[in-house]
């Protein structure tokens, strides 16, 4: 009996939980942000960028994620707002064409809900953030989905007249959502 | 018998109110569609919406007086054609004070912004975010306000014609102030 245990063990599929996931399914991820303006919140998104994220979802506290944004491909809503996000007062792509996270480290939260710490890099000014995110299985696939409020200011996103946070609001909310196999 | 002939003071204060409201968010609107985009850009825009929202109540109260209240007759002394004519305008201007802040309201939802009045009260998006739709609701605002601005000048226009060439007392039954003993 012992032996057909070991036996039906043996020709099951590896159970999903115990695969580390690594190939990040840039078609169906996104990174998209809400802003606040005027008390409106529009939303927004940035159409490019690259990611590299390695999790086992039974041994979530060793994974690492790398993600590198390519700041021009930002669609803030409208290509009037475009123009202006992408210039000198918000990004200044053409001196700081990519942001970057770097995660430092992975904890759990409880159930399905973790936290990962890394720092993030917009405009050569690289900050302590805090991104918690929900993990989710689902036939072979791994869903990564969080959000985190970052302040733009601190980064000097949007300098100058728009420093004004009664029209910009500094707390922008940022939504990512990762798909891996 | 000339001040049954005048308008209540609500429909008076309704009136005034439209007219000042008018006159406020129309050149707002106009400055604002041609300043490039700035925080100012962003607050006049929102003022605007704000005063359109305003508007937009305001001729749904009006709509509703105006349905539960015998609105003074026009002077039986004007001509037929010209009772008529000022009918059609009172018509079509109460139409274009509800069509354009409409539009103004659905123009700004399919271009992704939500309109929140005052900066406290969310109007639910009725269309969701469509580019060719918001450039097309966009064409018809202006064309809907080019509209009223030629009818708001017929307006003025012939309360003023009325007031100083006919002096009919037309203009008096609607301005508190105004001596009616001219009424004919």
């Amino acid at each position: 009996m012992k032996h057909f245990f070991a036996v039906v063990c043996l020709l099951l599929p590896v159970p999903a939980h115990a695969a580390e996931y690594s190939h990040v399914q840039l078609d169906k991820s996104s990174i998209a942000f809400i802003s606040t303006q005027m008390s409106v919140p529009v939303a927004g998104v940035f159409k490019k960028f690259s990611a590299n994220i390695r999790i086992n979802p039974s041994r979530p506290e060793t994974g690492i994620a790398q993600i590198d944004i390519d700041l021009a491909s930002i669609d803030a809503g409208s290509a009037e707002a475009n123009d202006e996000v992408t210039g000198k007062n918000w990004f200044n792509v053409a001196e700081f064409p990519r942001a970057k996270f770097v995660s430092d480290s992975v904890k759990a939260v409880g159930g399905a809900n973790f936290e990962a710490t890394g720092k993030m890099t917009i405009k050569g000014k690289t900050m302590e953030m805090r991104a918690p995110f929900i993990l989710k299985e689902d036939k072979g696939v791994l869903n990564i989905d969080g959000s985190f409020t970052l302040k733009r200011l601190e980064f000097g996103i949007g300098s100058g007249e728009w420093g004004d946070t009664s029209v910009v609001a500094d707390e922008v909310q940022i939504k990512f959502h990762f798909v891996l196999k | 018998m000339t001040r049954q002939l005048a308008y209540t003071r609500a429909a008076m204060l309704l009136h005034w109110l439209m007219a000042l409201l008018i006159f406020v968010t129309f050149p707002v609107g106009l400055v604002m569609h041609e300043m490039v985009l700035s925080p100012n850009k962003l607050r006049l825009m929102s003022y605007h919406k704000w005063l359109g929202v305003t508007v937009f109540v305001l001729v749904m109260v009006r709509l509703v007086w105006r349905a539960s209240h015998q609105p003074v007759p026009l002077l039986a002394s004007a001509p037929q054609w010209q009772r008529a004519a000022a009918h059609g305008v009172h018509v079509l201007l109460y139409l274009l004070l509800f069509s354009i802040p409409l539009s103004g309201w659905l123009m700004s939802s399919a271009k992704g912004f939500q309109t929140v009045y005052l900066g406290v009260l969310p109007l639910p998006d009725l269309i969701a975010k469509d580019k060719v739709l918001g450039d097309a609701l966009a064409a018809l605002h202006e064309v809907l306000n080019v509209t009223l601005l030629l009818l708001i000048v017929s307006h003025i226009g012939a309360s003023l014609k009325h007031h100083f060439i006919d002096r009919d007392g037309t203009l008096a039954r609607m301005l508190p102030f105004l001596d009616r003993s001219s009424s004919k």
